[in-house]
């Protein structure tokens, strides 16, 4: 290991350090601007030049590799001429804007500038001035002020996966900018504001809010997808004014995806619910909390004394805290009902009985972008879990293979090594495939080695398998729409007869902030209750809904609005009002993430607490509050607790550990079903990245994305020219009592006898099963 | 569809045979040229449609569209005139002979004639100093020792 | 007539056919190394005995250059030859290209042979096309013989060589801009280390040399080191063309020994223009520093030699000017060469080079103050030794030298609004 002098201390630095690496390891900054630890190297800025020893002219620390017996001075008058050099090129072009500018008091050029800059300029010529660029919704732009650190470019090439900046020109003429004006569409897109080291890439919903001093940070946890990912919101008087990401190299590293970021704005919807509110025949009235406490513990008394807990289902989102979760499933069971469930977009519940424990990531957040091996199967990984994608992609530059087995060829922005792409209802079929493919290799796949024998195996599943013999760090995915499948516990089955097969590690990738928690907390049903399925299939006379939108979240959404709107009971613990004074009785207003303590545990069984924010808006109380007053109105026993903390302390008594303890994705005696796909077309009905939860679905930048565009019907060429049906025309879907009139494309991506048509969304939320199948017709 | 003749896909396809087959990106500087040898500048057309032929993002191929001179992505006159200002082809005259092109024409620099007939634009050092003044004609081919005689045959013969 | 190694095919009547250069003993060096299977060391000795120094401007020991190579590195490698010559006053690559277009091969192939690469590239400048297209007729004509594709002279052994063209900047001329834009990028130079010879084109090791460079090849290996070392002088061996322009009687190409006197080479061309006075000379292209005519007079044309005036050999260009020539018009017109030049990449360059351009322009205009000049030597000052490629000191190089030697005449026109020299 080389030996290093850095201003004067002696220090021992890996080798194929770089001076940059070796300053921060002797806790010594050299400044920088186009260095960024995540992205490859520039060395263009200059701004990080150091005297080394016998070397002729100052050396960039950041391209620099470290050399044994080198002598470094960063802060020596050569080092700092030089520097000083350097800034005030910088800003010979820049504009002397930071009194209007948003990144004023934390912008890393003004910063540098006080140190470094001269107090007047020797600049006597016309400065530069560059035009705007329009990048979408979620950043603006002052390009004036971009001192060209190529940054959000080398960001956007490898990290996020697509080149959506470039910088054409050449010289003082170059600029960055995207083709064409298009909005920027990569998921990870925001990221590039935190990236960019001055004022020229900023929030556009941010713009002009507050300024970066006026703002406290508050530590926080993303409420959306199961990575978790860590940021801070920056708060002022008593309102969320923008989120950013707390760097956490084991699970976001220092990225956050567009939902977590932008998703802030919609604590402030009109469609907040903040005071309780009450039917009353066919209006809904404001009541106080007692009143409306009052009424719920009556009704659900009434209903339980009558006809028996069994009348009341109750179902809750996997967005909602452990302690939230935990209070709920008490009360639930409590009140003598085994019917709770968090899981209302699956269908397929026969993998309850098998399974061993809760289903996670099966292996850290961390190693994804160490596999040499990945199958995903039925992931929609990049809109689902974005920075579980980006770091896959990391993998897969680092030399991995991945493979798929999906409904459709979506573009991961990375090298897939081998794929079988099939209709929804022949995933079992694909998958059977490759577990043939290993034993006919010879290896060994357990229980499921009777049930496939007859299993063709094409060559796509061959190269799978193949793939999965080889490598060291190998690991089976399951994503969101193997886990809503109809057949999802056989998926589940071959999965992990592949993984033991193959020694595959096998893992879910979790849809939501605490899927993982929801069932080590036992938020499903534990003693012969009735999973969300049978809940909406066999309507129940009440409903206690905590933090879901049935008619978005549900398998069959047409179905759950029926079973709502034919009980005799709804309460629903929401922040939003939504569609649910339709079929609710009693609304109350609970508090989001940012406005009360709370937990999540993420893919990976990491348990995350935090505080909240700031206070609750309005009247809205925190969940565990409201559950805790609705268990003492019951009478129901251990439900006195005087904080979050004592929840938890209830709920998960080892914290962690006791997570950790209920993880297991082993499953047996899932009985193989024959494998033959249905016949006809299969609807590929995923939930679209801007409509996974209440909170994106009312963020308005987000829903002015592309990503959040109206669900259209998307369709293989062949199949459009099959039914005779015109691209970009309106075509009627329907899915048995269920139609919607929508607007047809063209994705050649696609099976040929599969459709996809987006669910979670209003539009669609009249259609059935997700993955169902369909017909569609000419308008 | 395809946005060039089939005669300027087969050129492109030559271009492209000579680098390894993962490196089609490699051809993008010639097929440009390729491009607008056919269609006399690069719209966002087609660059586009170069772009999407080597498998490249579209802003990649414009990156290399903006950075080197000879690339136009406005429409241009139908004859191009590039002549060399550099110190070289000063000395040896290159000054005269851009007045003289200038008066001739009745354009500056950057500018087209009327009838869409001439652009007249100022060039960086061609590698032929020895034989400047010197200009370049739509690119690719190139006129030296220009005196205020061979400039007028020059322009006569380009109609 | 002294010997050439490169220019010599024009004084036969077809230059640049196959014809003439087999008639007169090309390929022949090939032949000998594919029949005998000459041991690659001993070819990269015989080229560092020769002393041959890059003829691309930085006068790089070729032979040193070439044992970089991990020749035994089991994936692709390339060779590269850079005829991307826009040095402004540089136009000998050319008449290679266009007059002995196989000796390059030749030198290409040997290249090929002894560096263990896989393929070879020619990037040649925007502007001259219609060479690119004759360079791709000499490949096919080499190809046809025989001597380049598959199973070179039935050696089994398999190189081939494709052109590829620039479309203008200049900074493609700098090796790592030049390997970005064959790979379809923006030419812009990438920091070093690694240099190419570990990670190059494609990110495969990469040996880069100039087009006179690789066509001096063949003549070694076919006459030996000690032969090229002895045409030139000790550490400057062999012929360089220089290519003299400005305001001489007969502008061109002259292939002279290295050591040469430079009045020698003035007087091979003709002369200061008619009835004019020598007032100051470029040496080696435009990045070089101005040298004033008394020095230049008393100077060798080798690299040691015009180090020691203060200026650089160069790519050989030599540009001279007498004294009608106003020094601050001249300097104006180089700053904004390298001003539209910069790739910019590096803040020093990208901010520098139009900096500078934009002080001199207004000097030139009659807008000068007297701070200027100080204002430019520093400038100059945080701009050389502080980016990735040599570009940001070609930049500085003019407009140190220029006001070095001809402060005077900047000072009066910052005075006098006017020029001091001529009308
Ligand atoms: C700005 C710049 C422009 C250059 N232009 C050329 C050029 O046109 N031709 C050339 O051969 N070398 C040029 N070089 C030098 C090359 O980088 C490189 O050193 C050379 O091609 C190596 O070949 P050699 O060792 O045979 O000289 C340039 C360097 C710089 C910094
Ligand atoms: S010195 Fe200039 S030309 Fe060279 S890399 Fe830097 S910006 Fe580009
Ligand atoms: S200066 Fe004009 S061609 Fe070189």
């Amino acid at each position: 290991m080389p030996h290093i002098e850095i201003d004067g201390s002696e220090i021992e630095v890996a080798p194929g350090a770089t001076l940059m690496d070796a300053a921060a390891q002797a806790g010594i900054y050299i400044p920088h601007f186009c260095y960024h630890k995540k992205l490859s190297i520039a060395a263009s800025c200059r701004m990080c030049l150091v005297e080394v020893e016998k070397a002729p002219k100052p050396l960039p620390a950041c391209a620099t590799p470290v050399t044994d017996g080198m002598k470094v001075w960063t802060r020596s008058e050569r080092a700092v001429e030089a520097q000083k050099g350097v800034m005030e090129f910088l800003l010979i072009n820049h504009p002397l804007d930071c009194p209007i500018c948003d990144q004023g008091g934390e912008c890393q050029l003004q910063d540098l500038a006080v140190g470094y800059g001269a107090s007047n300029s020797r600049y006597a010529e016309p400065k530069r001035v560059v035009r705007e660029k329009e990048l979408g919704p979620l950043i603006s732009t002052d390009m004036t002020r971009c001192i060209h650190c190529s940054r959000c470019v080398r960001f956007g090439q490898e990290i996020a996966g697509m080149m959506e900046l470039g910088m054409p020109g050449r010289g003082e003429h170059t600029e960055v900018m995207p083709w064409l004006e298009h909005q920027v569409t990569s998921e990870l897109s925001g990221n590039v504001i935190d990236l960019c080291p001055v004022g020229a890439l900023t929030s556009k919903p941010f713009r002009y809010k507050a300024r970066g001093w006026e703002l406290s940070r508050r530590r926080t946890v993303s409420p959306h997808d199961g990575l978790g990912a860590n940021m801070l919101v920056h708060v002022k008087d008593g309102r969320v004014y923008r989120a950013v990401p707390q760097d956490n190299e084991a699970v976001n590293e220092c990225w956050l995806a567009d939902r977590d970021r932008y998703s802030y704005e919609a604590l402030y919807s009109e469609d907040r619910l903040t005071r309780p509110m009450v039917r009353d025949g066919d209006r809904w009235v404001e009541v106080d909390w007692g009143k409306a406490l009052a009424q719920v513990a009556g009704a659900l008394k009434m209903l339980r004394d009558t006809h028996g807990g069994d009348a009341i289902g109750v179902l809750a989102s996997p967005h909602q805290t452990v302690e939230e979760l935990h209070l709920l499933q008490k009360l639930a069971r409590g009140l003598g009902s085994d019917n709770i469930d968090h899981r209302l977009n699956h269908s397929d519940f026969a993998a309850d009985a098998g399974r061993a424990g809760a289903a996670w990531l099966g292996l850290p957040v961390a190693e994804l972008s160490n596999l040499d091996r990945v199958l995903l199967v039925g992931a929609t990984v990049r809109k689902d879990q974005p920075l579980a994608a980006q770091r896959l992609r990391q993998a897969v530059k680092a030399g991995a293979q991945l493979s798929i087995i999906h409904a459709a060829d979506d573009d991961l922005l990375c090298k897939v090594a081998h794929k079988l792409v099939v209709k929804p209802s022949a995933l079992v079929q694909a998958l059977a495939q490759v577990a043939r493919a290993l034993q006919e290799a010879g290896l060994d796949v357990g229980a499921v080695a009777a049930s496939i024998g007859g299993v063709a195996v094409t060559d796509a599943a061959r190269a799978i398998a193949g793939s999965l013999r080889g490598g060291a760090r190998k690991a089976l995915l399951l994503g969101s729409l193997a886990q809503q499948h109809p057949r999802a516990a056989e998926l589940h089955q071959l999965a992990w007869a592949i993984g033991q097969a193959s020694g595959a590690r096998v893992g879910f990738l979790s849809p939501a902030a605490n899927s993982v928690g929801a069932q080590v907390l036992g938020v499903q049903p534990a003693g012969g209750g009735r999973n969300a399925g049978r809940m909406l299939a066999e309507p129940r006379k009440a409903y206690v809904l905590m933090g879901v939108e049935p008619e978005l979240d549900a398998y069959d959404a047409r179905q759950a609005l029926e079973a709502l709107r034919g009980a005799e009971f709804v309460v629903a613990l929401t922040a939003f009002k939504g569609a649910a004074p339709d079929y609710a009785h009693v609304l109350l207003p609970i508090a989001p993430y940012t406005e009360t303590a709370g937990s999540y545990v993420n893919m990976e069984g990491r348990l995350q607490a935090f505080h909240g924010a700031v206070k609750p808006l309005g009247e809205t109380r925190p969940a565990w509050k409201v559950l805790r007053v609705l268990g003492n109105l019951l009478e129901l026993p251990g439900f006195e607790f005087d904080s979050a903390e004592a929840v938890r302390a209830e709920a998960l008594p080892e914290g962690e550990a006791t997570v950790r303890a209920r993880l297991d994705n082993a499953v047996e005696g899932v009985a193989l079903a024959h494998p033959a796909p249905v016949e006809g077309l299969d609807r590929v009905g995923e939930t679209p990245i801007y409509q996974l939860d209440p909170l994106v679905r009312r963020a308005p930048a987000l829903q002015k994305t592309a990503d959040a565009a109206a669900p259209e019907v998307w369709a293989h060429g062949e199949l459009i020219a099959r039914l005779g049906l015109e691209e970009g025309g309106q075509v009627r879907v329907t899915q048995g009592e269920g139609a919607a009139v929508l607007r047809l494309r063209r994705d050649d991506r696609l099976p040929v006898d599969a459709v996809r048509v987006a669910a979670g969304h209003p539009l669609t939320a009249g259609l059935g099963a997700r993955l169902g199948t369909l017909s569609l017709e000419r308008l | 569809m395809t946005l060039l003749t089939p005669e300027s896909l087969a050129q492109i396809d030559r271009e492209i045979a000579k680098y390894p087959a993962e490196h089609k990106q490699s051809a993008v500087m010639a097929a440009l040229r390729i491009a607008q040898t056919e269609k006399g500048w690069l719209s966002t057309e087609t660059i586009e449609y170069v772009a999407e032929y080597l498998g490249m993002p579209a802003i990649a191929a414009y990156e290399v569209a903006t950075f080197y001179n000879m690339y136009e992505l406005s429409p241009c006159g139908r004859h191009k005139i590039t002549v060399c200002t550099n110190l070289p082809c000063q000395l040896q005259g290159a000054g005269d002979i851009a007045e003289y092109l200038k008066k001739k024409l009745g354009i500056g620099f950057g500018e087209t004639t009327p009838d869409g007939r001439f652009t007249l634009k100022e060039g960086e050092c061609m590698g032929t100093c020895g034989s400047g003044p010197l200009c370049l004609h739509n690119n690719h081919k190139m006129y030296t020792r220009l005196t205020p005689q061979t400039v007028d045959q020059l322009l006569d013969g380009l109609k | 007539m002294s010997t050439k190694v490169c220019l010599w095919t024009l004084d036969h009547p077809n230059p640049a056919s196959l014809e003439t250069y087999v008639a007169n003993g090309g390929y022949s060096a090939l032949k000998k190394i594919l029949a005998e299977k000459t041991p690659a060391e001993q070819i990269i000795e015989q080229v560092k005995i020769s002393a041959l120094r890059g003829r691309g401007g930085a006068g790089f020991p070729t032979g040193l250059k070439w044992s970089f190579m991990p020749r035994s590195f089991p994936g692709d490698k390339y060779v590269v030859c850079n005829t991307d010559e826009g040095e402004p006053g540089t136009f000998k690559d050319r008449d290679i290209v266009q007059f002995n277009p196989h000796q390059l091969i030749e030198g290409m192939v040997i290249a090929g042979y002894t560096l263990g690469a896989r393929a070879g590239y020619n990037y040649i400048h925007g502007e001259i096309f219609e060479l690119y297209q004759s360079w791709e007729q000499a490949l096919d004509e080499a190809r046809a013989a025989g001597y380049l594709g598959k199973n070179i002279c039935g050696s089994g052994w398999d190189f081939d060589i494709h052109a590829h063209h620039g479309y203008g900047a200049y900074i493609c001329g700098e090796e790592t801009a030049l390997l970005e834009s064959i790979e379809g990028k923006k030419g812009q130079p990438r920091f070093k280390p690694p240099f190419p010879a570990s990670f190059g084109l494609y990110g495969k090791p990469t040996t880069i040399n100039n087009t006179e460079t690789l066509a001096s090849i063949p003549w070694i290996v076919k006459h030996g080191g000690q032969r090229f070392l002895e045409l030139g002088k000790p550490n400057n061996g062999g012929t360089k063309i220089f290519s003299v322009s400005g305001h001489v009687n007969q502008p061109g190409n002259y292939e002279v020994p290295l050591g040469t006197p430079f009045a020698e080479l003035l007087e091979m061309a003709g002369g200061v223009r008619d009835g004019h006075r020598l007032k100051a000379v470029i040496p080696g292209g435009s990045s070089a520093p101005v040298l004033p005519a008394e020095i230049m007079m008393d100077c060798t044309l080798d690299f040691d030699a015009i180090a020691k005036a203060g200026s650089m050999l160069g790519s050989g260009a030599v540009i001279v000017m007498d004294e009608t020539v106003c020094m601050v018009q001249a300097l104006e017109r180089l700053a904004y060469f390298y001003f539209e030049e910069s790739c910019g990449q590096c803040t020093p360059c990208r901010e520098g080079t139009g900096w500078m351009y934009r002080v001199v322009h207004r000097i030139e205009h009659g807008q000068g103050r007297p701070e200027d000049l100080d204002l430019l030597m520093s400038v100059g000052g945080n701009i050389s030794g502080r980016t990735i490629c040599a570009l940001g000191d070609a930049a500085v190089g003019p407009v140190h030298s220029f006001i070095k030697h001809f402060r005077k005449e900047f000072e009066y026109h910052i005075e006098n609004k006017r020029c001091m020299v001529g009308d």
